[in-house]
């Protein structure tokens, strides 16, 4: 499974230890939509917290104006981890949607299986970008509508049309609140790139 | 761990310089926030006490992200010192079962994953 890496696991003192490989996906969505939710709902630990410190170079766009120290900003970014076998660790990413973020996005994306774009119907307008900015990098995702008390219900159908959103990718909608509805989102984007997989091989 | 972190909270980027021991150059095999960590040394007198603080957390493997949420540190520090263990031989790391730009996943890797979701 983990071939690539074999010379570096091979390790005489490594019995007894699992041999053990991490997997990244990334959930993505704009502020407030639920991504800290979603992977508190399926981590088997409480989601963890790691503050980067970014000079102004680093956060290229964002606009400083009106901050009073304007040399640093901090970016946090909250992940969970599920044990999926004994060899493998799933980690996931919660990752802000907006273009001053994309940066962020650079440890994140690379090497991930794939990503959740969560939407909010109320604001589908961060959805277009973060879309447009995975099919740039090349990175499979699925879309996933989280259902606010407040927000209103939309057919799936136009919820496509609304996104542009080509029938081949999966839309789904999920309350990221529930463990099980958050698991069958990230099962949505599994059994995705199984398709996907399984086709490149028989072509 | 709520206490280690706030001990480093409000910290300037002079005085991470100073926990990263300056830069060295950067390692041969880029980490990345998922490669685990597993400790290969026990904790030696006289270590800088986030050296030692590492080891302690990687008894088990622990992935590069998560030794710097316990931490409270950022990322690339985590990153600088990580590199001096390795340079010492003090931990190993294992790459991620990476996906490569542009390329699909081994579909072991798909099943795996899809195989343990199943049992949450």
């Amino acid at each position: 499974m983990d071939c690539e890496n074999s010379e570096e696991t091979a390790h005489p003192q490594s019995d007894g230890i699992p041999k053990s490989a991490g997997v990244k996906i990334v959930i993505v969505g704009g502020f407030g939509v639920g991504k800290t939710t979603m992977v508190g709902s399926v981590s088997e630990i409480r989601p963890l917290r790691t503050e980067e410190t970014m000079t102004q170079a680093g956060v290229g766009i964002d606009d400083p104006a009106g901050v009073e120290q304007k040399t640093t900003t901090t970016v946090v970014l909250d992940f969970g981890r599920i044990t999926v076998s004994r060899e493998m660790v799933l980690y996931l990413f919660g990752a802000p949607g907006q273009e001053r973020f994309w940066f962020l996005w650079k440890g994140l994306i690379e090497g991930a299986l794939g990503a959740v774009v969560l939407v909010d119907t109320r604001r589908l307008e961060v959805s277009f970008d973060v879309m447009n900015r995975l099919e740039e990098q090349e990175v499979p995702f699925v879309v996933a509508i989280n259902h606010f008390q407040d927000s209103p219900r939309h057919a799936i159908e136009d919820i496509r049309e609304s996104l542009d959103l080509p029938e081949s990718i999966p839309i789904v909608e999920c309350d990221v609140r529930s463990r099980e509805s958050s698991r069958d989102v990230l099962l949505e984007l599994m059994g995705y790139l199984h398709s996907l997989t399984a086709t490149q091989e028989a072509s | 761990m709520s206490g280690s972190r706030r001990v480093w909270e409000g910290q300037s980027p002079e005085r991470l310089y100073v926990i990263a021991g300056g830069q060295r150059a950067a390692a041969e095999t880029p980490l990345d926030l998922v490669t685990l960590i597993v400790a290969r040394s026990e904790p030696r007198p006289g270590m800088q006490p986030e050296h030692l603080a590492i080891l302690r957390l990687c008894s088990s493997p622990l992935s590069v992200v998560e030794i710097a949420a316990h931490l409270g540190l950022p990322v690339s520090v985590i990153t600088v010192l990580l590199g001096d263990l390795l340079a010492d031989g003090d931990v190993e790391a294992r790459a991620p079962a990476r996906v490569r730009r542009a390329q699909l996943p081994d579909i072991a890797i798909v099943e795996t994953v899809m195989d343990g979701l199943r049992k949450l």
